[in-house]
């Protein structure tokens, strides 16, 4: 192993470097706010969590220092965005690396729960190695070392994995760091669908265009992305390989094509066609062969959401009168109605494990993110500045990703299922919209 | 044939003659009603260069005339409703009739709505805008054949801005001619 000859005396006395704190305080807020400053769109709201937050400290990984991204300040950003993390800033002049002996009981003495430590050298081929440790001082042992090689352009992506690794091991749910989110970016004569980070970071546009795109939809294994671009001066539905750039129109048909869903296992589409009468939900083939249509009564069915065990297809009905949120089996047949709260509830999505629905519910002209849990009936309102839209599950279901104002334009959010946790990401750029988060993927 | 050509040519000699004159003589009607707008250059006579020919328009295209009842191609709606009331009717029927009465004649029927509430909802609003509108034509005359009916949802208002004025202009439903 390189990393026996690594100098460790820096770290074996931790309790005397805490005792440096006091008197280093202001130098550390000052130096330790930087990174968060770099990432000035963050702004975390968190509520009712308390003591229940795990309090861990993020070395400055070895070795990163020239390069592009900085590992801890993602990780640490990551983190604190779940809101089941606080961060302690007890070593920022520490030199700590995944093989240096830790004392954990020290570490606890300063109220830090986690500790998590590593390097990045180059390796000969011009690949990044990157290495961590993850201390449990409560349990006082280390959670295991991690390591990956990965091309330079990988370091952020790895960065969001190590904070997914982290997340697992200390909460026991998969984290969803390192999965991204597709959203619309709307200025003066133009549309830009991007695909981006989880945490809004790092854009890459998919699709620019002059004409709106709205209701981007991810295919399970997270390559294609599904929308409704009025390129043609009506609403058409395409698909998406976001790797190569190809597009095919698989729905086109007179009048308008909309609201594309994919089922669990990707082979099948639910789209909204006006092409019959009336705007009605139809499946069909991902490339759009084998038309079937599942809903006909008169006015609107649209806005279908698969569940992810396949059964199911949510969707928006005005059939009662308003706006309401119905199921069907993903035949069409044994619809039964499931919002009865109010009088406009629109775009339902269903959470992974299928118990918990999330969807738009207007009250008193104000538009906010409620869930529903749907064996006990009970709902929640989750947000409240009223002009909210779009929502949907990350892919553990824990958090809620949605669009909102601030500013004056449309921005990106998000809440953790229970609404204790906010996070709003405004963009330099223009005005967000129709945000969607993708699935866990193998990359 | 050779007695008009005669009677053009004296004709034309006479125009001249009273053209070059200066004094405000009044032109009799006729005179100008039977010239037309080819000057007989075959005879190497001499052409008028006053000569101003007549146009007589066919009839004109109403759906080109600026005061008319087709000029009007906005059909309004309240909130959340795709109900067409009143005066909007009549302006439909106008349309139904002059798009029934000429079987290639096509339009697109664009619905849209405000810019609250969700994208696809608004989107299906709007398709249900254009269809009210449709459905008033085909009871008129028109053929499926010659409509489409579209939305564009919210996502292209003609007013921006976040107001009751604002929204009522873009609670719409345009026909437009193919």
């Amino acid at each position: 192993m390189t990393y026996s000859t690594l100098n460790m005396h820096h770290a074996t006395n931790p309790i005397q470097t805490v005792r440096k704190m006091a008197w280093q305080t202001l130098a550390l807020c000052c130096t330790l706010l930087m990174p968060l400053l770099a990432h000035a769109q963050l702004k975390i709201d968190i509520t009712g969590v308390g003591a229940n937050q795990i309090a861990f400290t993020a070395a400055a990984f070895q070795g990163n220092q020239g390069l592009p991204e900085d590992i801890k300040s993602v990780v640490e950003s990551d983190l604190l965005r779940s809101g089941f993390f606080k961060s302690v800033n007890a070593n920022s002049n520490m030199d700590l690396n995944e093989n240096t002996l830790i004392d954990p009981s020290a570490w606890k003495s300063v109220g830090v729960d986690a500790l998590i430590v590593g390097s990045i050298r180059k390796t000969a081929d011009g690949r990044l190695d990157i290495r961590f440790n993850l201390h449990d001082t409560a349990q006082q042992k280390s959670l295991g070392k991690f390591n990956y090689v990965v091309a330079p352009s990988a370091l952020r992506l790895t960065a969001h994995k190590i904070a997914d690794l982290v997340y697992e091991k200390l909460l026991g749910e998969k984290g969803i760091f390192a999965t991204r989110i597709a959203y619309v970016e709307k200025s003066p004569g133009r549309y830009r669908l991007i695909i981006a980070d989880s945490d809004g970071a790092n854009p890459q546009v998919a699709l620019a265009s002059k004409e709106p795109i709205i209701s981007p939809s991810w295919s399970p294994n997270g390559g294609e992305l599904a929308y409704v671009s009025f390129e043609a001066r009506k609403p058409i539905v395409f698909v998406h390989t976001l790797a190569t750039g190809r597009r095919k129109a698989v729905a086109n048909f007179k009048g308008s094509n909309s609201a594309p869903a994919w089922s669990h296992n990707g082979s099948k589409l639910a789209v909204v066609l006006s092409k019959d009468g009336g705007s009605q939900i139809f499946t069909m083939n991902a490339d759009g062969s084998s038309l079937n249509k599942l809903t006909s009564t008169g006015g609107i069915n649209t806005e279908p959401a698969f569940s992810s065990d396949g059964q199911s297809i949510y969707f928006t009905s005005d059939r009662g009168g308003g706006p309401q949120i119905y199921r069907m089996d993903t035949n069409g047949s044994s619809v039964s109605r499931v919002t009865f709260e109010g009088s406009y509830n629109i775009s339902p999505r269903i959470s992974p494990d299928g118990k918990t629905l999330t969807y738009v519910t207007r009250q008193n002209g104000q538009f906010k993110i409620a869930v529903l849990d749907l064996a006990g009936g009970q709902n929640m309102v989750l947000t409240n500045t009223g002009r909210e839209e779009s929502p949907s599950f990350s892919p553990n279901g824990r958090f809620i990703l949605y669009a909102t104002r601030a500013g004056g334009r449309g921005a990106l959010a998000m809440v953790s299922k229970d609404g204790r946790v906010k996070n709003t990401l405004s963009s330099t750029g223009g005005d967000i919209s129709e945000p969607t988060w993708g699935p866990f993927t193998k990359d | 044939m050779k007695t008009s050509l005669i009677k053009y040519l004296a004709l034309s000699s006479l125009v001249a003659v009273l053209a070059a004159c200066s004094s405000p003589v009044p032109l009799s009607d006729k005179p100008v009603e039977t010239k037309t707008g080819k000057a007989p250059g075959a005879t190497g006579t001499q052409s008028d260069s006053r000569a101003v020919p007549t146009v007589t328009p066919g009839e004109l295209d109403p759906l080109n005339d600026p005061q008319g009842v087709l000029a009007k191609r906005s059909v309004y709606f309240g909130l959340d409703s795709f109900e067409v009331t009143g005066q909007y009717r009549e302006l439909v029927q106008n349309h139904a009739k002059y798009v029934a009465a000429g079987s290639s004649r096509k339009v697109v029927i664009q619905g849209n709505t405000d810019e609250r509430g969700g994208a696809e909802y608004n989107l299906a609003l709007g398709q249900r805008r254009a269809d009210a509108v449709k459905t008033l034509m085909l009871a008129l005359g028109v053929k499926e054949s010659q409509i489409e009916t579209v939305s564009f949802g919210k996502e292209k208002p003609k007013a921006t801005g976040s107001n009751e004025a604002a929204w009522a202009e873009n609670r719409r439903a345009d026909i437009v001619y193919q």
